[in-house]
């Protein structure tokens, strides 16, 4: 069984199911793409995972660290080491990047407002913050901003990185973070990655393009059409996407086709 | 009727702690209103002949007035079960231990000082920050500017005194502004010469005793042409006391080109009818900011309001409310455009709990004649469950030409996706919920001085746990 294991997970949005029985297994080390074409269920396979009360689980099961992680709250599956990169990260007036974070962080760490033992210190936090601003080419001008509040598509994607590299997830889920990013920012999220790559991250993909798995070299590359993987393989199988499509899977009237 | 009171003034005393505390008097405390009772209070005060004639003149304004029906439910106050004047020692006979818990507790967390929470419990009648408030009076007095409590006031500046005092809401405005003439007591009294400007806020939190905290406290701030002066009441801690009724009022005059803000954090315990008239005029090209934040209390009424008198003239309300269960905040702001070119914002946040329920009650009039004016109102409610109440009632009036007014309403519940989001960085549902509510608030905690605005942060943090009574 791998570290952390999807088995024939079926989950519905409003009344209509969407994921029609995925299976995956992801160990810590390994870094997992999943592609498919718009509407296939990516983005529900991701909510699903960390526990978006809008989508239900219809069947299946996912086991990380010898726990039921579909019992779980969206907490405390953070706090077990899940992480998800959002493809439309959320707005949340009134709050400070920077409290945001630490606050976060201090999730993270077991404070509970009470052990002040385990708050992290505001000079650690700090030159953390210092560090992964650098690597992602970031400016520290947006963190008194509140919570994605007014930031270019691209901000967003790679504050989510930042958010990421501060929490040091054992399992990362990125939805389409390299949509809507320029060629240097894809560059600067993957080198963010890369750095984090390791015998104790798990990374699981979510993308159209093969330009980001050319920075990330993905281990495995899963196809998901329908709410179903149809193709599981390794990296070759991006590049004949790349170039025929999902049409071997899908009936041409209903798919929606990517514009690159 | 009591004997002649035995007055020691204690000049050295006064000069220390700066305010006037009779040493020893004899005065029994009774409940209930009439026309002895405030006869006493006046004579105990030794006030001049014209004051005791407005106080009794009021309290038969009060008494034909009917009660105001159209708002909160107010038919429960009893008047006649009420001290209308108590002496400081007769308000600390409470100790310590007959505190309801959840005061206490709301202290500990807060880290609210030894001395200053058995002021605010009312277990003593001071709270000793002299040492501040001292050097805080030299520096003011140099400027000309009079800070002090209103008893004080009327017998040390007599003449300034009776020039403003009641012309800004008058007895006969409303009911309650009638039994606040007849029956006030302590309040702060502010004079800011031409051209002063004041540059750190004047606290009354550093010169509080139990006088000034007292049920019918009445304030006047007179902000002299070109000045400016900001003006701090109240705190975030919960202030406890067993006295049901809370009927202050507050009379600011903003001359030409002058700015005043005026802060309120109100946080009453939950058995408080906290009924306040809060009125400013503003002249020529002056500016009055009012924001006023109101947690606690049973029931609160108040809508912070600004004449617009001459052109060029600017008021804001900015106000967030917070009703618990068992709560009802109404509140709101009125602007009254009087002269052409002025304008007026007005800007409600509301949060409700439990059951708690809020109102926004707002009214701009606009005169003939006040012309090319605006004003903008814009009230948020959010709402934390099903069981809560939120409701508008705006009242516009409109007889000038060519105005430009602006209203925009939204209710809404803790958005999910931004709940999801939150939590899936780790943190717990409640937490992320105080802090949307914390972000909801922004645009008011951001305009508090720093310490405060950390413990109304603290204080939304502890009623989200629903650990305060
Ligand atoms: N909240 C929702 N309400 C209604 N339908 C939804 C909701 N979320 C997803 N769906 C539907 O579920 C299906 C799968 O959506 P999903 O977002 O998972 O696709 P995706 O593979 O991520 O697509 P894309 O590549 O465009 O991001 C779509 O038909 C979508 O319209
Ligand atoms: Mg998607």
């Amino acid at each position: 069984m791998a570290d952390f294991e999807i088995r024939d997970l079926k989950a519905s949005v409003e009344g209509r199911q969407i994921l029609k029985g995925v299976t995956l297994g992801i160990n810590k080390g390994e870094v997992h793409a999943v592609m498919g074409p718009n509407g296939s269920g990516k983005s529900t396979l991701s909510h699903t995972l960390m526990g978006h009360p809008g989508y239900t689980v219809d069947g299946g099961e996912v086991t990380f660290k010898g726990k039921n992680v579909l019992e779980l709250e969206p907490d405390e599956r953070a706090r077990l080491g899940m992480f998800l990169a959002l493809q439309y990260p959320v707005v949340v007036p009134g709050i400070s990047m920077t409290n945001f974070l630490r606050t976060a962080l201090n999730a993270k760490r077991g404070y509970d407002g009470k052990d002040k033992s385990k708050q992290i210190s505001p000079k650690e936090f700090r030159s953390m913050l210092k560090t992964e601003l650098e690597v992602l080419h970031m400016d520290d001008s947006f963190l008194p901003r509140y919570i994605n509040d007014g930031f270019s598509g691209g901000e967003k994607k790679r504050a989510e990185i930042l958010q990421m590299a501060m929490l040091k997830p054992e399992i990362a889920i990125l939805d389409e973070t390299d949509s809507g990013l320029d060629i240097d920012s894809i560059k600067f999220v993957a080198e963010a990655v890369n750095r984090m790559r390791g015998p104790e991250l798990g990374v699981l993909i979510i993308t159209h393009y093969t330009r980001i798995l050319e920075f990330i070299k993905p281990d495995f590359v899963h196809v998901l059409v329908d709410g179903k993987f149809v193709l599981d393989g390794g990296p070759e199988i991006a590049d004949r996407l790349e170039k025929t499509g999902y049409s071997e899977w899908v009936k041409e009237e209903d798919s929606p086709k990517e514009v690159a | 009727m009591a004997t002649a009171p035995k007055i020691d003034v204690g000049t050295d005393y006064k000069e220390k702690y700066g305010f006037f505390v009779p040493e020893e008097y004899i005065f029994k405390a009774k409940r209930g209103l009439n026309p002895e009772i405030v006869k006493e209070i006046s004579w105990m005060k030794q006030e001049p002949e014209w004051m005791t004639k407005m106080r009794l003149r009021s309290l038969e304004i009060f008494r034909k007035k009917p009660m105001p029906t159209w708002g909160a439910d107010l038919s429960v106050i009893d008047f006649e079960n009420i001290f209308y004047y108590l002496k400081a020692s007769d308000k600390q006979s409470k100790t310590w231990e007959e505190l309801p818990p959840d005061i206490k507790a709301t202290y500990d967390r807060l880290g609210v000082p030894e001395a200053e929470r058995k002021f605010l419990a009312g277990v003593s009648a001071q709270y000793e920050s002299e040492v501040v408030y001292h050097s805080l009076q030299e520096e003011l007095t140099k400027k000309g500017v009079i800070f002090t409590d209103t008893d004080s006031a009327l017998r040390d500046h007599p003449d300034l005194f009776k020039e403003y005092f009641g012309t800004v809401i008058p007895p006969a405005d409303n009911k309650f502004s009638a039994l606040n003439t007849a029956v006030w007591s302590g309040g702060s009294f502010i004079y800011v010469p031409k051209g002063v400007r004041v540059d750190i806020p004047l606290q009354a939190y550093f010169r509080i005793n139990a006088e000034n905290m007292g049920q019918f406290e009445r304030t006047l701030i007179i902000c002299d042409e070109g000045s400016f002066v900001h003006y701090i009441e109240g705190c975030t801690a919960p202030i406890y006391t067993t006295d049901s009724l809370h009927s202050a009022v507050v009379e600011i005059i903003v001359k030409k080109d002058a700015r005043c803000r005026y802060t309120t954090i109100q946080n009453w315990s939950t058995n408080v009818f906290n009924l306040v008239t809060k009125r400013a005029v503003a002249y020529a090209d002056a500016t009055m900011e009012w924001v006023d934040g109101n947690l606690g209390s049973q029931i609160t009424m108040k809508y912070p309001s600004v004449y617009l008198m001459e052109p060029g003239a600017k008021g804001d309300v900015l106000s967030v409310a917070f009703a618990g269960k068992g709560q009802h905040q109404d509140a709101g702001g009125k602007m009254i455009h009087v002269a052409p070119n002025t304008t007026s914002t007005i800007t409600s946040k509301s949060i409700s709990k439990g059951g708690g329920r809020t109102s926004y009650r707002g009214h701009i009039k606009m005169y003939p004649g006040a012309n090319n004016s605006k004003s903008f109102v814009k009230c948020d409610a959010l709402l934390l469950d099903d069981e809560s109440r939120s409701d508008t009632y705006p009242y516009n009036d409109v007889d000038a030409e060519n105005v430009t007014l602006g209203h925009e309403a939204t209710v809404s519940k803790v958005s999910d996706e931004q709940l999801f989001y939150l939590m899936s960085r780790g943190i717990t549902r409640n937490e992320a919920e105080t802090m949307i509510v914390n972000g909801f608030i922004e645009p008011f905690t951001k305009e508090l001085p720093l310490e405060y605005a950390v413990e109304l942060n603290r204080l939304i943090q502890l009623e989200m746990e629903g650990s305060v009574g």
